[in-house]
This record gives structure tokens, sequence and C-alpha cells, in this order.
């Protein structure tokens, strides 16, 4: 077995089929819904696998809420296990990614589902911390990671 | 014998490690061939390597044993005596311990080892030796791929070739295998690997034995790789595919039943995976393996088994609608894979307890209760998607239970059989009595198990209400039904069809049943049934036609007939003869007094010609009669309601009516399209439009044109109407050979209907102009016009004369009434319309001469650039003082026109001027009018100053660019794109324009997708990349601001130095984009931001 993979085999599920969306009218204007961001987001690699957050059930669109007027969007992601080190690293690229794909006025709050991770609270504070999030972000070993989870084409 | 000097060079070239891979091949191909010819002994030769086989210079050394297993590979078949290989493979077998030069050992062990028996092999006991040195010495894990691979080789061919002397070796053997085995990753490697555990277990069956022991830990190295992940994308690479590694590692779990307790949990786990091929490959697993580990052992798992195939069979079923189910309501499933390989474990398992599973499947509740619920009366149109796919998937389940053996067949006959025949009796009402015969048949022969099984199935279709479908195979499965039995197999369905309209499934069953029926009379040539289907079938539902009998749906009932009818040639003769009687019958009820039923009955039987009917004539090689005939109809109909007014005007019967008429002539041949056309010409010519026809016509036209034209612009009656249409429709469908009669006065004609917007005229007059012979000495005996008279009567006619400056051949002609004509229709609305009705029309006629390269498309592109600069100046719009409102209104839409004319004349249109209605095309012809006409257009938006000429002069720019072949612009890509960009700026200003300016940047996206635009496209980069910003935020169209995202992505690809310096720029407009209110133009603009922003930093870049 090899050592420091902290969940060694995951079940890994199916990707759900890209629905088209039917043709919205097309005078109104299309809110941002769920499952916009979670096309955006499906696709990230997960930090330890060949995998899509999407595949390991790291992410559904359920677990995304999103308030177009107020601004607001909330992420609750599930990690494979209880003390998963990689916890953090997945709640950057996703930050990262939805810097990425969002206008600034939209607040981001992502965090991890209740009862799903063993420090849930600190890894909380951790990801919605402007400051420690810049800092994580300019250490290069941590942006590499997250550049190569979101821009992986090993998918 | 050859001399050492001869064969040591080649020792020295092979082991000198600075000679080429080629060279020491070669060297090596030298000295097999010495050896195995005895020019050299095998002896000689070690005594010659003596030193390089045992130099202490690692290098030298292992290249020595290399030479020396490579050899011996080369020799494999020459015989050699028992005490050479018995020190050869002595001294290899030492050598196994010396890492530094161990592939050569592999290499020569390996050699060996493999020898047939007829030329030497080692003998058991050095094998034994072989083994022990392997386990002591070789650290496989610690070794390159291709060592590595030697290794396994090695090992696999001491366990097949030598079980015996590896036997005794136990314990030790099988923690040198999991060892050798753990964490291996390359593929060609684990197959060998897989191998070698299939080998090893199927070599200690004893469930006590040294395997028993190793069994958990082998399969915990084993259980990783389920289910096979390949991340390589082209298995090519590596020369494995992932379904062979998936192959052996199958043979490899099912090597023994000892692997039962830890691989059946596993498999059962990853069941538990929603990703399919995990699935599947858990099942086929599970299938392949549940045989080989023997029902016994397999027994303790029947009840999770059974729950999974159940949860994948029943409680989600995941089968497809196939295609062609579509029309029978959906009964008809394609099983997902899954649900394959869950039937096929499905199957393995009932034949090998099929008790046990029987006891569960009988026994489930929730199968008991489901057919239950199926057992009354149900209508399958209110059955949800997944009830049909739990229903099709619970007779699969109970077929394949059936199918396993006699006796469980009958279990599952006892369970639900009466229950189902009870069923029966409601569900399929009026039939029960033949069902009930085909079930008697099936109950009689219960007990020959072959029939039974196959009814399982069936009867199980039954209760999804497929009874009829039955019925449609049965004259085809029991051949020998007698004529009666099948006449009243015939009634019944046509009943029902009567019937059941409402219902639409069973409804396209029973019509589909009867179709088949009768491709099946056709294809077996049975000459009484035919003659029964014709006369029960057919001539029923041919006699619907007309009659409101029964009260179904008029599509469905023409549903009906043409399905009939399309089953062979006969019927099909039947059918038309109906409903031509049903035309005659109907069509002047329906166009002269706008009778709702017969208007509506009309035009469905006109569609189901053009659409159907003609077609499939067409299609089976059928006579042009029906066509002609067709034709023929409606001219008399319309000829002989002559004296009636016509008050309610019915477009759609109309535009059936054209179409219909244009299908049946483009499908005569020249001679009836003669007939047809002097056939319209006599009724034409009796109509009011023509008080021509009394007049010196030919002469005075000229002269009398103007008041001629005043007098009937409003005066054309319906029925005019409905004959110049259907003239124009025969018109547009002729052969170019087909010679047209009284053509001057035709042409005045259409000429006079165009002017009122009658476009089909227009397109009439198109077609003629492109299909008249051009030179007088290529004409038809009589015919009187060529296509250089015929373009003087046109552009001679007054109509055109609103253009003061106009370009047209002899407008001099009018002179001074020009003018007055001229200021005329600038004054009133009316005269505009008529004017962009005009313009239409040339438009169309345009199109006819361009299509056929011929000159007059010149004159006629002169016309149109004249109006759009004429205006303007004429109107006089300077851009420093306000247009004068009514003018405005007036000049615009006629510009407007004009710029259209352009799109008219390069677009293809479907209804006339096509390859369908014999239009002469001349090839390239687009690519010669952009040629001729670019030159033109930009010299005219040089000179023009007004705002609104320069618009619209872009307008028919943008409508000729994106008409034409990119192929024929993109060499001149580097002109074209700044006009395109010029287009485009002066376009945005007016909302109008929006879909042009779409038209014009997908002309742009082409030039920047295409290679050989690739050089105009960076000398214009920073040009190219302004003006999309600025579409990036087009208010009035989605599509405009997504393509242009796109086009700004797409830009993102040209070399660095010469974008970066817009980055900055387009990266702000983009992010405003981000905000946009439409989804797709927001997902564009994250991609087109990705791109754009990891052109500057390294680390994006993937």
């Amino acid at each position: 077995m090899t050592l420091g993979l902290i969940n060694a085999n995951p079940v890994v599920h199916a990707k759900k089929e890209r629905v088209a969306r039917p043709l919205d009218d097309p005078h109104a204007d299309d809110a941002v819904d769920p499952l916009e961001i979670y096309d955006y987001v499906r696709d990230i690699r997960d930090p330890e696998h060949p995998y899509s957050l999407e595949q390991l059930s790291v992410l559904s669109e359920e677990s995304i809420t999103v308030d177009e007027k107020l601004g607001r969007i909330l992420i609750t992601f599930t990690p494979t296990i209880q003390h998963c080190s990689m916890a953090t690293v997945i709640g950057l690229c996703l930050r990262e990614k939805l810097k990425d794909c969002f206008p600034a006025h939209f607040k981001v709050d992502i965090k991890v589902a209740p009862g799903s991770h063993a420090d849930e609270e600190a890894v909380n504070k951790q990801l919605n911390d402007k400051e420690r999030v810049a800092a994580a972000l300019e250490n290069p070993n941590l942006r590499q990671l997250v550049t190569e989870c979101l821009y992986s084409s090993e998918l | 014998m050859a001399k050492p000097t001869e064969y040591v060079k080649h020792i020295e070239s092979y082991v000198d490690s600075s000679s080429s891979p080629s060279q020491q091949a070669a060297s090596v191909d030298a000295l097999a061939i010495l050896l195995r010819n005895d020019l050299l002994t095998l002896e000689a030769l070690v005594r010659e390597l003596d030193l390089y086989l045992t130099t202490t210079d690692s290098i030298i050394r292992s290249r020595g044993i290399l030479l020396l297993g490579e050899l011996l590979t080369q020799l494999e078949l020459k015989p050699l005596s028992d005490a050479a290989i018995h020190s050869l493979i002595g001294f290899l077998t030492e050598r196994l311990e010396d890492w530094r030069a161990l592939r050569g050992a592999l290499v020569g062990c390996l050699a060996l080892l493999r020898r047939k028996t007829d030329v030497g092999v080692v003998t058991e006991n050095d094998a034994e030796a072989v083994m022990k040195s392997y386990m002591q010495y070789l650290q496989v894990q610690s070794m390159g791929q291709h060592d590595r691979k030697l290794c396994f080789e090695l090992l696999e061919c001491l366990l097949e070739r030598y079980p015996n002397a590896v036997q005794p070796l136990g314990n030790e053997l099988f923690y040198s295998i999991c060892e050798g085995i753990d964490e291996e990753k390359d593929p060609q490697c684990l197959i060998l690997a897989f191998h070698i555990v299939e080998v090893a277990a199927k070599l200690f069956p004893d469930p006590s034995g040294p395997f028993a022991s190793y069994a958990a830990d082998i399969f915990e190295i084993l259980g990783r790789y389920f289910p096979i992940h390949f991340t390589h994308p082209k298995s090519e690479d590596i020369g494995v595919s992932r379904d062979e590694l998936s192959r052996a590692l199958l043979l490899a779990f099912a090597a023994t039943p000892l692997f039962e307790p830890f691989a059946i949990p596993l498999l059962l786990d990853k069941l538990s995976s929603s990703l399919p091929s995990a699935k599947v490959e858990s099942f086929k697993y599970l299938g392949y393996c549940a045989p080989m580990y023997g029902s016994d052992r397999m027994a303790k798992h029947g009840g999770a088994l059974w729950s999974s195939v159940k949860d994948v069979l029943y409680t989600s079923p995941e089968s497809a609608l196939s295609v062609e189910s579509e029309s029978d309501g959906g009964m008809i499933f394609e099983e997902s894979d899954i649900m394959v390989e869950a039937l096929i474990l499905l199957e393995g398992l009932m034949q090998q307890n099929s008790d046990l599973l029987l006891d569960m499947i009988l026994g489930d509740e929730d199968i008991n209760n489901f057919i239950c619920s199926f057992l009354k009366p149900w209508d399958i149109h209110d059955t949800p998607l997944q009830l049909r796919q739990q229903l099709h998937s619970v007779g699969r389940l109970l077929a394949v239970s059936a199918k396993s053996s006699m006796a469980s067949c009958n279990r599952v006959f006892e369970k639900f059989f009466p229950q189902m025949m009870e069923a029966l009796g409601c569900s399929v009402g009026n039939h029960s009595d033949e069902s009930f015969a085909t079930e008697d048949r099936a109950l009689s022969s219960r007990f020959n198990y072959e029939a039974v099984s196959g009814n399982a199935q069936s009867s199980f279709a039954y209760t999804g209400v497929k009874g009829l479908q039955l019925l449609a195979t049965f004259p085809r499965s029991f051949a020998p039904v007698s004529l009666l039995l099948f006449e009243n197999i015939l009634l019944k369905l046509v009943s029902a069809i009567t019937s059941n309209f409402d219902k639409k499934f069973s409804w396209g069953l029973e019509l589909k049943a009867l179709v088949e029926i009768g491709l099946y009379i056709e294809g077996y040539q049975e000459s009484e049934k035919a003659a029964t289907f014709a006369r029960i079938v057919v001539d029923k539902f041919v006699s619907w036609i007309s009659s409101d009998e029964p009260a179904m749906p008029l599509s469905l009932k023409m549903q009906a007939i043409c399905e009939t009818g399309m089953t062979g040639i006969s019927n099909m003769l039947r059918i038309v003869q109906g409903m031509e009687k049903a035309i005659s019958a109907k069509f002047t009820q329906a166009y002269v007094d706008g009778n709702f039923e017969s208007v509506e009955l009309v035009i469905k039987v006109l569609e189901c010609y053009s659409a159907r009917v003609l077609p499939w004539f067409e299609m089976n090689g059928g006579s042009e009669e029906v066509a002609w005939n067709l034709a023929a109809i409606i001219w008399d109909k319309i000829d002989n309601s002559s004296s009636v007014n016509l008050t309610v005007q019915n477009y759609e019967l109309l535009g059936a009516a054209m179409t219909a008429m244009k299908q049946a002539v483009r499908r005569c041949s020249q001679e009836s399209q003669e007939k047809i056309v002097n056939r319209a010409f006599r009724v034409l010519s009796a109509s009011t439009l023509f008080p021509l026809k009394d007049s010196p016509f030919a002469t005075s036209l000229s002269n009398s044109e103007d008041s001629y034209l005043n007098h009937h612009v409003d005066r054309v009656s319906c029925r005019d109407e409905w004959i110049i249409s259907l003239y124009a429709s025969v018109v547009i469908a002729l052969r170019p050979q087909t010679h047209v009669q009284n053509l001057k006065m035709v042409l005045q004609l259409f000429i006079m209907a165009l002017t009122k917007g009658h476009i089909p005229s227009a397109q009439a007059l198109g077609s003629l102009v492109n299909k008249l012979p051009s030179k007088t000495n290529e004409r038809h005996l009589s015919q009187e016009y060529g296509v250089e008279e015929a373009i003087d009567v046109i552009l001679t006619s007054s109509i055109w004369n609103f253009c003061q400056s106009n370009t047209l051949r002899k407008c001099s002609l009018f002179g001074g009434g020009n003018e007055i004509h001229n200021t005329k229709c600038l004054a009133g609305l009316n005269h505009t319309s008529v004017h962009i009705s005009a313009i239409v029309g040339l438009a169309w006629i345009g199109k006819g001469l361009i299509m056929r390269g011929h000159e007059g498309i010149k004159d006629i592109t002169m016309t149109f650039l004249g109006v759009l600069l004429e205006n303007t100046n004429n109107g006089d719009f300077p851009e420093s003082c306000d247009p004068i409102e009514g003018k405005e209104q007036e000049v615009i839409p006629l510009m407007k026109s004009a710029a259209d004319a352009f799109h008219i004349l390069l677009s293809d249109s479907e209804d006339c001027l096509n390859r369908n209605y014999h239009s002469v095309i001349r090839p390239l012809y687009k690519q010669r009018f952009y040629n001729s006409v670019m030159p033109l257009l930009l010299s005219s938006t040089r000179q023009s100053n007004s705002i609104i000429t320069r618009s619209m002069l872009f307008r028919s720019f943008a409508h000729v660019i994106s008409e034409t072949p990119l192929s024929a612009m993109i060499s001149e890509a580097n002109k074209l794109i700044p006009l395109l960009l010029d287009s485009l700026s002066t376009l945005t200003e007016d909302v109008m324009h929006k879909d042009v300016i779409y038209n014009v940047i997908l002309v742009l996206s082409a030039i920047l997708m295409d290679k050989n635009g690739q050089v105009a496209v960076l000398e214009n980069a920073q040009a190219i990349i302004n003006q999309l910003i600025g579409l990036a935020a087009y208010p009035h169209m989605m599509v405009i601001r997504e393509t242009a995202i796109q086009c700004l992505g797409a830009m993102s690809e040209l070399p660095y130095a010469r974008i970066y310096p817009s980055r900055t720029k387009v990266l702000q407009a983009i992010s405003k984009a981000l905000d946009d209110p439409k989804r797709a133009v927001r997902q564009e603009a994250v991609r087109c931001r990705q791109a754009w922003a990891s052109i500057a930093s390294r680390s994006l870049h993937f």
C-alpha cells in the first residue's frame, strides 16, 4: 500500500450527464443558479486522485446555494474521509475557481458539510479567512497544487 | 571452423558500449549464424568470452553476459547436449546474484528454460535451483521496467513448464510472488503478474495447502487493481489494452475457489459505485467467477447477489427506449451494458443453483406486487417511463429464470401464468379470442421446454399490451394459417384501428402490425392474401378519405393510408386513385366555398402527396403518371370553377397546392411538362388577368403599360391570385428544355404581379431567365424567346424606372416620362411599397441570372447600387442637417430592400432555383459574383458621405460576404478584414442591422479559425480585438456578444508579442461580460478570461 495517500481507494461515482438546458426565454435574463456554479466546479480535480470532485461525490448540485440579488454563493462540500487533510486544498481550489468565474461583487462562502470533517470548525474558519487564503496562495507549492487541480488535463 | 579473428571482432563490437545498437544487433546475428551452422562451438565461444563474463568491470561483464543470453535466445532451436545446458544454466543461475549484470542472466535463463524437449531441456533439479536463486536474490520491485518484465516472464515460465520443480518450494514461493507483484504499475508487467497468480493458484488447488495461507495476501494485492482504471489515453503506446488487462485480472480472480471469501465481497462492494463501468466489470467478474467458485461457496452469497441484481434490473433499471420503439409507444428497450451483464450473471447463477434463486425471485414481494399491479386493465399512456422499464426488466428476469431448466420453467408458470391469462381477457379486450387461440397452443405445448420458455417472454410482453404485435407475427411464424383466419385477423386489426384512434400507443402498434403484414405479403408474393389485404385493408382505408367515418383525426387517417400504401406498388396505386377521387370531389368545394372541412381535407391530401406519395414513387421507380394526373386534376378544377367568386382567402390551401404542384411538375418528363404548362396557360389566358388578350399586345405594350399597371395594382381577384401562383409554381419546376408558350405575355404578367409583392411570380421570372436557352440556334424549334429577349422584355418594363439614373438597358426609351414617374413615386408611400416589391422581384430575376452566370446581372447589380446611392443624394441628407422625416421613412425601407436584394441574390432558396427544380447552376457562381461586385461596393463606400448610405452599403457588403464561400475570400483576407471591421463599426450604430452584424461576425470568426487567414489576422490583431471588445457588450443580441467573446478567445492563440499589449484591455472587457445577463455569454467569458489570463503566466499553461 502506498504510504502518504490519505484515502487510497475511494469509491468513484459516475459523472452525471451534462444535460443541455432547455432553451430559455430569449428575452429574459438568466439568473445565476446552482447548476451554473456546479458546472464550473464539478471538473476540478481531486488533489490526490485523478478523479474530479464530482466523481468522488465531494460536491453535488444540491450542496450549492446562491442568492443573486445579494450576490452570495455558499458551497458546502463533503471530504471523502473525516480526517482529510486535503479539505483545505479543495476549499482553496473552489475559491480560486469561483474567483475566476464570477464578477468580484459575489461573496463566496465555502464550508465543509456539517459532521463530515474532524476539524470542521477550524477548516471553515481557515477557508473563509481572506488573509489566510491570500497567504496560502502566495505559497508556491500550494499555488502549484491548486493550479494543477484547476487546470489538470488528467481527467 | 571459423577462425577466432572472425568472431572475436563481433564479440568486441557487441561488448563495446560505444557501438550503436544496430551494430550490436548485427554482431549478435553474425555470431548466431556461426553457431547455428556449427562453424563455431558454444564451448569455444564461452572460452573466448571468458574474460568478459568474469571481469570485475561491471559494465563489460553485463555486456558479456547479455551477449551470452541473447545468443542462447537465438539458438532456442539448436540441439545442445545436456551437459552443456547444465553448465550454462548453472552459470546463469549463479549470475542471478549479480545485480549489476542481471539482465543477461535473466535473458539466458529464460532462453534455456523455454527450450523444447527435442533440443535438450533444463532438468528439474536445475530449474529448482533457478527458482531458489530467483527467490533468494531478485528484488523485483527495485528493478527497472524491462528487468521486471523479464523477471515475471522467468517466473511465469518456471511455473508453467516446471510445476514439479517449484511445487516443493511452497510458502517461500508465494512469499516471493507477493513481494514481486506488490505495487506493480506497469501494464505489461501487470498482465504477466496476473497470469502468474492464475498459474500459481491452479498449481496449488489444495484448500489446506500453501496457497490457502497466502490467498488473503495475494488477493489483497490483486484486489487493488479492480476495477481496472486506465489513465493512458491510448493503449497503442503501451501495447496493452484495458480489456486485455481486465481479462487477465478476471482469470486470476477466477483461478481458484480459495479467492471466494475475498473476491465476492469486494465485487459486491464495487457494485455500490455509481460508475457504470465499475458495475459492468463487477457483474462480469461475478458472472465469470460464480461457476468457478462452485455452488456451495456461492450459496451463502445468494441473498446479496440477488439483491444487487434486483437493484440493477428492477429498482433502477437503466434501459433506454430503443429508437424504433418511439412509434410503438415505447415498449422496446435497449438494455444498458450493466443490465446485460446482470442478466448473464443471473443466468449463470440459475444454472448453478436454480432452487435457491427461484425461491428468492418468486418469493420477492416487490416483484410479486409489481406483477399483480399490472394484472388489472391499464393504459400504457398513463404509465411513466420508469414503470415501463421495470415491466420490461421483470419480463426479462422471469424469462431468464424460466429458461434455465424445465423445473424452473414450470415453477415460474405455475406462479404467474394463470393470473396473466386472466388479465389478458381484460387487457386486450376484443382480440381475446385470437389471443387465446395462441395461448392454447402455448398451453398445449407447455411441457415442450423450448416453446414454453420462448413464450415466457411473449406472455410477459402481453402484460404490456403487446398482444397485437404477436398477432402481426402470427401469419409468419405459423405459416399454414388459413385464409379465413387471416381475413379474421385483418378485420380485427382494421376494426381496432377504426375504434382505437384515441389510444395512441395501441393504435400505432396496430397500424404497424398491418404494415408488417402487408410487407410480408408483398415480400412472399402470396397473391391470395394480397388480394384479401387489398380488399379488407387498403380499400377500407381509401374509403375513409372522403367520408366522415370513422371519426378519427384526419392526420391519423392519412398516416394510416400512406403507411399501408407504402407496402407495395399495387396498394399505393389504389390509394392514389382514392386520393385523386377525393381531390376531384372536394377541391372545388374547398377552393370556391372555403368549406372548412373540405379545405382541411384537401390540404392534408396534398401534403400527403408532396411529402410521401410522390417521393415514394420516385424512390420505387413508379411512373410519372401519378404526378401528371395530380397536376392535371388541379388545373381542371381551377378551370371549371371560373364563374365562382372566391370570398375566403385560404393561403394555407394555396400553399399546399403550390407545393404539391411544384413537386408534381418537377417529376414529370419534358413532354408532360409542356402539356401541363400549356394547359395552365389556357386557364391563365382565360382569366381576368388578361385584358391584354384582346389588344394587340405585342406591339403596343410599352405604351399602355403605365396605365395598365395603375389599373391593375389593386384589382387582382382571389381566383387570379390562385391561377398566377399555381402557374408560377409550374414554371418554377420546369426543366430547362421545356418550351413555354406565349412567353412574352407570361413575362409581362409576372412583372405585373411582382409589383404587387407577389413573390412566386418573381421566383418564376427568376426560374425562367435561369433556364431559357441562351443562343438562338440552340433553341427549341418554336421557341420564340431566348434569354436575351426575355431579359430585354423584363428590363425594359417601366416598373424599374423609379431609379433616376437607371442603368438598365433601354431606359432611355421612356425618356421624359421617367422623371414624372419618379417624382410621383417618391411622393407616396404606396409607391414606395411598389418599388420595394420591384426591387425584391428584380433580386429574384438577378438570382436566376447569377446562377447561370449571365452578364445581365451586372445591370441589375448596378440598379441596386443606384438605389443605394441615388436616394440619399437625391433625397439630400447631408450629415449636418436633420433629414426630413417623411422622406427618411420612404427612402430607408427602399434602400434596405436594395441592400437585402444582395441576400436574395446569393442565398440558397428552398422554394425555387435549386437542383430539385432543375436550375442551371454554373459552378462557382458565388465566387464570380463576389469578385465582380466587391470593387464596386468598396468604391461606392469610399465615395459616400452620408451615414445612411454608408450603413446600407455595408449592409449589402455584409450580405455578400456572409453568403460567399470562405475559401473564395480567404486569399484576400488582408483587404477584407479592415472592411469587415469598418462594416461592424458602422452597422452597430443602428439596431436594424443586428442580424447582419451576426452574419458578419460569423465570417470574421471563420477567418480567425482558418489557417490561411492567420497572416492577415495577425496584421490587424489590434483593430480586431478593439472591435470585438466593443461587440462583447452589444446590447441587442445575445449571440453577437457570445460570438464576439468566442472570437476574442480564439485571438488569445496568436503570438504572444502581438496580443500582449491588449491583454489588460481584454481582461477588463471580459470581467464585465462575467456579469452578463445571459448564461451562455458568461460561460464564454469565463473561458475567454482563462485563455487571456494564462498568456501572461507560465504556471497557468498546461
